[in-house]
């Protein structure tokens, strides 16, 4: 790859790739995040190759690994162009089938379409499935589409574009003005106006004459991935709104915070970085106009706490990775205590969008104070567990179950824990809330970077609690006290209600310490560590008060407060459950009915998942 | 000059004081276990907090060791807040030190009658860092940091090794606020026992070799004890005038 050396250079060459590409030539699009891959994509992608050269088609097929599209729960996902023909679920040993009957002849395997849970019908095509259909997909759109490791399909999508007419005709004021005009705000969580930011960090820059940006990938809550999705999926988009943002604050030096634990998001990063270095479109004289701008990446050693701004910068600088006091934010004093504007993937990935179509046009998306669209991560007790973009302002209820296609066996919806462990549970009383930033506070729960966990009618809410607490507690970094030994006085009190040793006067404690933690606490971590529990006994205090008062567990989750036996009506001494009972308590001869000794029982539930007569009971 | 209203009094300060040294200057008690006037303040123990109120917002809890003064502020010292929020991270520091006499009196000043939660293993370190940060800061060393995260933090020598960056000045003991300091497992060189070690003969170990300097205690504990430092200037780093 030459060096482009101008914006003119930049844009021939954008032209003849853009009128190059072509979706109505055949191809075969295989999900390859890290997702599918779990499921065994990368086996079948070569699967695919290798059949497809020995089947010697009459039209030669592509078969290009993507990024995420974000219909996780159906993986590994194949998506056959030009007719867009949706596989799911694609195991190794369907590849000769789909060689031999789909790309030969033209056939359709029903068995690989996706089945629609209410209707019973197979959908064929990709843009007819529910999950997508109601999606508005912007920051999304070009996963599943371009091979992340090709500069070239990016840049054919319209990539780069946006920094070419940044760089061209824009001043670094009129691209905040517009960043601001759109709306956009941080979408790691706190929701702060980008434009505004990025206005305190100019400001600060040009009285110091130097500064950085940092793109926050260390997404770390539990069942989150849309950080990693758009970094392993979409790199360029995220370097591109980098630079513009680097452009807009007078900045020359940026880095990507990554969690270690994400491979294969560093990997497409880092090969994107070369890239778009060997293209000169980072580097020094960026396209020929005089801005340098080079971008690290800088890895994450597995601290949840990294996140948080303060200590992400010290982390970066070598130090721990402990939050420090704001003041000074880090538009003042951040890396080396120079100013430092820090966003999230999401927010960066979205710059480009907003350059392009405009700020009108992504303000017209959203509520009147949320704009564009959010991704959420769809995951728990839900039938289409994945990535989904939506405009800001959907109900929750269309988005568990219109999007999402409801809880799964028929159960009925409980909760929706949103924003991940700092975030808050909503009930079944507020499925119509308006998903943005402002409706989600008022009822305790925030956006978040985006972690939606969905509870059935069998999830317990102090076990849920606990569960969240649980991870806020190990990830304290335990520099100040309500964080270090709030969360661990909140966990045990927790454990001991789950444990059936629950106290009048728990939940009150429970409050009183949530209060304090959530007032004192250091940084956004300990502040908001609280939420679960606040919120739990919010909606379900009876569920609270019936482990205490009654010592019963409504949802018979919790070990110490439930029984298992058998029914003597249902057994019919088939011995299975005796066999797999681990720890012995379970006796009986063949065709008499056996009994649960409950001193020897674990309560691992092992014998209530084996029965086929439903003879086990819980109580 | 800043202008700012402490407890219902006007008061004027400094540019770049913090509310703990605008407070302390003006004879307003507050209570703390990570400051230190000869260091650079933490924000850890979250004793020190305040209800800080600009331009007709909501009040907020704020450390006042870190916060700094700024024009207009509000500020309640003594707010029902303030205490509650006070008596509760007393009450959190006891759980984890609730046999140590400084902790115990501290609990007893801010009004603690009851610990309702203890950790299993008692420890006197409360990680108010002060050793770590007179390590670094003053000594110029940093024999020492903490590790782990979360309440298996703790205050160690990188590998949990003893040291052969300590310098067996002491200072890390002087400076604890609560006896919780085992000099013997950081320093690294065997012969030196708390009690007879040069640090209580007034002197010190420089490096690999005995390099033995009369009076360095007591320079040190003149150190920690002098008046509260002038916004701005950077703590005093003893280490820096001698050859490392």
């Amino acid at each position: 790859m030459t060096q482009l050396q101008s914006i003119a250079e930049f844009q021939s060459w954008q032209q003849a790739l853009a009128a190059a590409w072509d979706e109505t030539r055949p191809c075969l699009r295989v999900c390859d995040g890290t997702g599918c891959r779990a499921l065994g994509s990368q086996k079948v992608l070569a699967a695919l190759r290798d059949e497809i050269r020995q089947a010697q088609l009459d039209t030669p097929i592509e078969v290009v690994g993507t990024g995420c599209p974000g219909f996780c729960e159906c993986g590994p996902l194949i998506t056959i162009y030009p007719q867009r023909i949706s596989y799911q679920k694609v195991r190794l040993q369907d590849v000769p089938e789909i060689v031999a009957q789909t790309l030969s002849k033209g056939k359709i395997l029903d068995r690989l379409l996706y089945t629609d849970p209410l209707s019973g019908e197979h959908i064929k095509l990709e843009p007819e499935l529910p999950f997508y259909q109601r999606q508005k997909r912007l920051v999304l759109d070009f996963n599943g589409r371009i091979d992340p490791t090709k500069i070239e399909d990016y840049i054919a999508l319209g990539g780069y574009t946006a920094l070419a007419k940044v760089l061209g005709s824009m001043t670094p004021e009129q691209v905040i003005a517009e960043v601001k005009a759109a709306g956009l705000r941080g979408r790691g969580g706190a929701g702060f106006p980008t434009g505004a930011k990025w206005q305190l960090c100019r400001d600060n820059v040009l009285k110091v004459g130097q500064g950085y940006i940092v793109c926050n990938a260390d997404e770390g809550d539990p069942g989150a991935f849309m950080d990693r999705s758009v970094v392993e999926g979409n790199p360029h988009s995220v370097i591109e709104g980098m630079l513009i943002g680097a452009y807009a604050m007078g900045v020359h030096q940026g880095f990507v915070y990554i969690r270690a634990e994400y491979p294969l998001a560093i990997e497409n990063l880092k090969i994107a970085i070369r890239q778009a270095e060997a293209a000169g479109l980072l580097g020094k004289d960026i396209l020929g106009s005089g801005f340098d701008f080079t971008l690290g990446v800088r890895l994450g050693a597995g601290a949840f706490v990294c996140g948080e701004e303060t200590a992400l910068m010290a982390s970066i600088e070598g130090r721990i990775g402990e939050p420090r006091p704001r003041p000074p934010y880090p538009a003042e004093a951040g890396l080396w205590g120079k100013p430092t504007n820090i966003n999230n993937v999401k927010s960066w990935a979205t710059i480009p969008i907003i350059i392009n179509k405009g700020a009108d046009w992504y303000a017209s998306i959203g509520t009147e104070k949320s704009k564009g669209t959010l991704i959420f991560s769809v995951v728990g007790k839900i039938n289409n567990t994945g990535l989904v973009e939506v405009p800001m302002g959907i109900s929750l209820r269309q988005l568990i179950f219109d999007i999402g296609g409801g809880i799964p066996k028929g159960k009925a919806f409980k909760a929706a824990q949103i924003g991940g462990p700092s975030g808050g549970c909503l009930p079944a009383e507020h499925l119509d809330v308006p998903m943005d930033y402002e409706s989600l506070t008022a009822l305790g729960a925030i956006v978040g970077s985006g972690g939606l966990v969905v509870a059935d009618e069998d999830t317990c809410m102090v076990d849920f609690a606990r569960y969240f607490m649980n991870f806020t507690q190990e990830e304290s970094c335990g520099k100040c006290v309500p964080c270090r030994i709030g969360t661990k006085a909140m966990l045990s009190t927790l454990e001991r209600i789950c444990a059936g040793k629950g106290q009048p006067g728990d939940v009150e404690y429970l409050l009183e310490l949530a209060q304090a933690v959530k007032n004192s606490s250091l940084c956004g971590l300990g502040q908001t560590a609280p939420n679960p529990v606040l919120t739990t006994i919010r909606y379900f205090r009876d569920e609270y008060d019936a482990h205490i008062f009654d010592k019963k567990c409504p949802a018979k989750v919790c070990k110490g407060l439930i029984t298992y036996s058998i029914n003597a009506e249902k057994c019919n001494g088939c011995m299975v459950c005796l066999r797999n009972c681990t720890s012995g308590a379970i006796s009986g001869a063949k065709r008499e009915v056996h009994v649960i000794d409950n001193n020897l029982c674990t309560r691992c539930g092992v014998c209530l998942n084996v029965c086929k007569f439903e003879a086990v009971e819980v109580n | 000059m800043i202008h700012l209203t402490i407890d219902n009094k006007p008061i004027e300060v400094a540019e770049g004081r913090t509310l703990l040294e605008a407070c302390r200057e003006h004879g307003i008690h507050i209570p703390t276990l990570c400051y230190h006037p000869a260091l650079e303040p933490y924000g850890g123990c979250r004793l020190c907090v305040v209800e800080v109120s600009m331009g007709g917002r909501k009040p907020r809890l704020v450390a006042s060791c870190v916060y700094p003064c700024e024009e207009g502020a509000v500020v309640q010292t003594q707010s029902e807040t303030v205490v509650r929020s006070r008596r509760i991270t007393a009450e959190l520091i006891l759980a984890g030190s609730y046999h140590t006499p400084e902790i115990l009196a501290l609990g007893e000043e801010l009004g603690v009658k009851e610990v309702r939660f203890k950790l299993d293993e008692e420890n006197a370190c409360v990680l108010c860092g002060l050793c770590v940060r007179a390590c670094n800061e003053i000594v110029g060393v940093s024999a020492i940091s903490v590790i782990q995260r979360g309440i298996a933090k703790k205050v160690a020598t990188p590998f949990e090794v003893k040291s052969s960056r300590c310098i067996g000045c002491g200072t890390c003991v002087l400076i604890c606020p609560t006896v919780a300091f085992r000099f013997e497992s950081v320093a690294g060189f065997q012969y030196v026992s708390p009690k007879e070690s040069a640090y209580h003969l007034g002197y010190y170990r420089l490096g690999g070799e005995l390099d033995l300097r009369p009076n360095f205690v007591q320079d040190i504990a003149g150190l920690l004890s002098h008046e509260p430092r002038a916004a701005g200037e950077p703590g005093k780093q003893v280490g820096d005038s001698y050859d490392r």
